[in-house]
């Protein structure tokens, strides 16, 4: 493993020196977390119905639109980081292990893109009720 | 990377006596895992749904949430709804599990919490509190007519 020589550094083994950020933005999350699926979840029982026009016209408010994105921000991040986690302890080989990473972030992007816009969409009046 | 077949591993999983400390280790891995595919798709699905039109609402309402009456399909969603109440019990478990657990590792983190009584009680409460709130939103669901 990397000791801290050049040949090591070259082939990438060792600390990437990024660890306790990540750590530290796994918490951050965490805590954002906490509090947005609390709302969340609290809000979604709330509602009497949940059809499309209830959805849509509960979606409209700036009170849940906004809470809602950083919610999917939020949770999405968190997801990155902690299943970025979860493939380096468990896919050993370097090439598949590379592939899964690349995979989990198209995930991310892609469904994180899609909620927000999608959030946004309503929100912004473009789906009628 | 490589590694020698020949050579010994040391005892790992196979030589502790499982405690409830173990449990929710692994299990914040395995419900934060579940969370990000199940949770993740079933999540984004609605919400595409919701900002596609009513018909794409409908669709995912029929299929997970209760089954259309008028649609050839009537059966094929009966069934589904099933699997999709197991799979939305089971993501709420997670969802409340994983809470708990996070919440157990904010504390951890501190340096509180070591001791192996306190270790051992917080690790139990956190699925003293998933299975409680589990059964309280879907009392509540239930009890409300959303999903059945």
């Amino acid at each position: 493993m990397g000791t801290g020589t050049g040949l090591g550094r070259v082939r990438g083994l060792g600390s990437a020196k990024s660890g306790a950020h990540h750590w530290w933005l796994q918490r951050v999350t965490a805590a954002a977390n906490l509090i947005l699926m609390i709302w969340f979840i609290v809000s979604i029982v709330r509602l009497p119905v949940v059809d499309h026009q209830a959805v849509v016209l509960w979606l409209k408010s700036p009170l849940v639109a906004v809470p809602l994105v950083l919610l999917v921000l939020s949770t999405f991040w968190h997801m990155r980081l902690g299943l970025q986690v979860f493939i380096e302890d468990y896919v050993h080989e370097e090439g598949n292990k590379v592939a899964v990473l690349l995979l989990l972030n198209a995930y991310v992007f892609l469904c994180g893109a899609l909620c927000v816009f999608s959030i946004l969409k309503i929100a912004f009046g473009g789906v009628p009720a | 990377m490589s590694r020698n077949a020949a050579r010994p591993l040391s005892p790992h999983l196979s030589i502790w006596k499982w405690g409830p400390h173990m449990l929710v280790s692994i299990l914040h891995r395995a419900t934060g895992t579940a969370l990000a595919i199940g949770g993740g798709v079933i999540f984004t699905w609605w919400l595409v749904a919701a900002a596609m039109s009513g018909a794409a609402y409908d669709v995912f309402y029929h299929w997970i949430v209760q089954s259309d009456q008028t649609s050839m399909h009537e059966g094929a969603q009966a069934f589904v709804n099933i699997l999709a109440k197991l799979v939305g019990i089971g993501l709420t478990w997670s969802m409340f599990q994983h809470m708990a657990t996070g919440v157990r590792h904010f504390v951890l983190d501190t340096g509180a919490g070591y001791e192996l009584k306190t270790n051992r009680m917080g690790a139990l409460l956190t699925i003293a509190f998933s299975i409680t709130a589990t059964l309280v939103v879907w009392a509540i669901l239930i009890a409300t007519g959303k999903v059945f």
